[in-house]
């Protein structure tokens, strides 16, 4: 149980899949323009990245090595086709808004990645503490980023169609260009430096 | 050919693969601290696109659509992709030496770039011709080449600057593709 926390514990600061390994930049940057994508974008994650992790620990001892990689990524593929189906039939806002991001968690290197580091070794309990851990510290880094975003970028806080209120000043003039492309990139770098200037992670 | 050219454009300067889609920022980031690599790296990108969008062009119109299995895109083409580069891998290695020492080790790293399953996806959900495909697969191909080209200019400069301790590296890099970007959606109204 105590390995459990542990490996649970570590994706979310130590090897935060978005701060610290810079793993899964294309979709954290794109969805991150409001709340509502990126907690859809966490749920995606969340069933593929279980998914695999469950089932490629299930099958590490069958899998001979050298086909490995192909294997991970034929039942990633099929996971992925699964959910945007599931997305495509109750959740057809949500499908609109990731768009192509959702078909390309294919390619996210944080699912392939601890398929390969972490799920194909280890057993299925730790494997599912690592899934977890790793998709809280990806939610958290999302949401922190797409908080910030949505904030100054349209001035107003609304999740899920409930209205938290429009701030002052930003609503009327918010500042357009942190929900367009650029203001992903500030934010998420400025963030980086922030962690590392308060020492909470590493610098180079 | 009008189509041609306003395809190839927005996808070179104004949906810029890299600035505006954000596809492709792994090899942005990881291999952009010499001009070199990053070259190399575009023009191998470019070339797995554009050849990954004519052959999944092919296995949509004549496989996927008329048998009505669209669902399984996602499965083929990263299964086509993942093909793909094995037979250039193999084919550079027999025939070009010198272009596989330089391609070698970034071929790969292609198959998981989100930029070539992207433009796969991109061109099924726009309903692109076959040249179309093609087309827009070369000109985000060779707008991803340009980002990484001016990127790895300044992160060579970059290096040697005094900047502080803790955004060096990723994030002044960070901070550096915001002003990129934002140079970038200039060519917004250009189309």
């Amino acid at each position: 149980m105590a390995k459990f926390g542990k490996e649970f514990a570590k994706g979310l600061i130590i090897s935060n899949p978005v701060f610290v390994l810079a793993l899964g930049l294309c979709p954290t940057l794109a969805i991150s323009t409001s709340i509502d994508s990126a907690l859809g974008m966490t749920l995606a994650v969340l069933i593929v990245l279980f998914g695999s992790n469950v089932i490629i620990s299930a099958i590490r001892k069958f899998v001979p090595s050298i086909t490995r990689i192909p294997v991970f990524i034929v039942i990633i593929a099929s996971l992925v086709t699964v959910v945007r189906l599931i997305f495509h039939a109750y959740m057809p806002q949500m499908h609109e808004a990731l768009g192509i991001f959702l078909p390309l968690i294919v390619v996210n290197c944080i699912i392939l990645g601890r398929a390969e580091a972490f799920a194909s070794k280890n057993p299925l309990v730790h494997s599912i503490a690592d899934a977890l851990g790793i998709t809280v510290g990806f939610m958290l880094a999302l949401l922190m980023i797409s908080f910030i975003r949505q904030i100054l970028g349209t001035g107003n806080l609304s999740v899920f169609g409930v209205d938290f209120g429009t701030l002052p000043v930003l609503g009327k003039h918010p500042i357009v260009m942190f929900i367009l492309p650029p203001g992903a990139f500030l934010i998420i770098g400025l963030l980086m430096g922030l962690f590392r200037r308060t020492g909470v992670m590493k610098s180079e | 050919m009008n189509e041609l050219i306003a395809i190839f454009l927005g996808m070179v300067l104004i949906n810029n693969f890299v600035l505006v889609r954000f596809l492709g920022l792994c090899p942005f980031f990881g291999v952009s601290k010499k001009i070199g690599s990053a070259v190399t790296m575009g023009f191998a990108v470019t070339f797995v696109m554009t050849i990954a969008s004519l052959a999944t062009w092919l296995i949509r119109n004549y496989i996927l659509l008329p048998f009505d299995i669209e669902f399984m895109e996602i499965v083929i083409y990263i299964l086509v992709i993942a093909t793909l580069v094995q037979i250039i891998e193999l084919f550079i290695k027999k025939t070009n030496a010198a272009l596989y020492f330089a391609f070698g080790i970034y071929l790969p790293l292609i198959t998981t770039n989100c930029a070539v399953l992207g433009i796969t996806l991109i061109n099924a959900t726009q309903d692109y011709s076959l040249a179309g495909s093609a087309i827009a697969a070369l000109g985000g191909g060779l707008g991803f080449t340009l980002v990484l080209f001016m990127m790895s200019g300044i992160r060579e400069r970059l290096e040697r600057a005094n900047t502080p301790k803790a955004m060096k590296g990723l994030p002044v890099a960070f901070v550096t593709a915001t002003l990129l970007g934002l140079a970038f959606s200039g060519f917004g109204g250009m189309i």
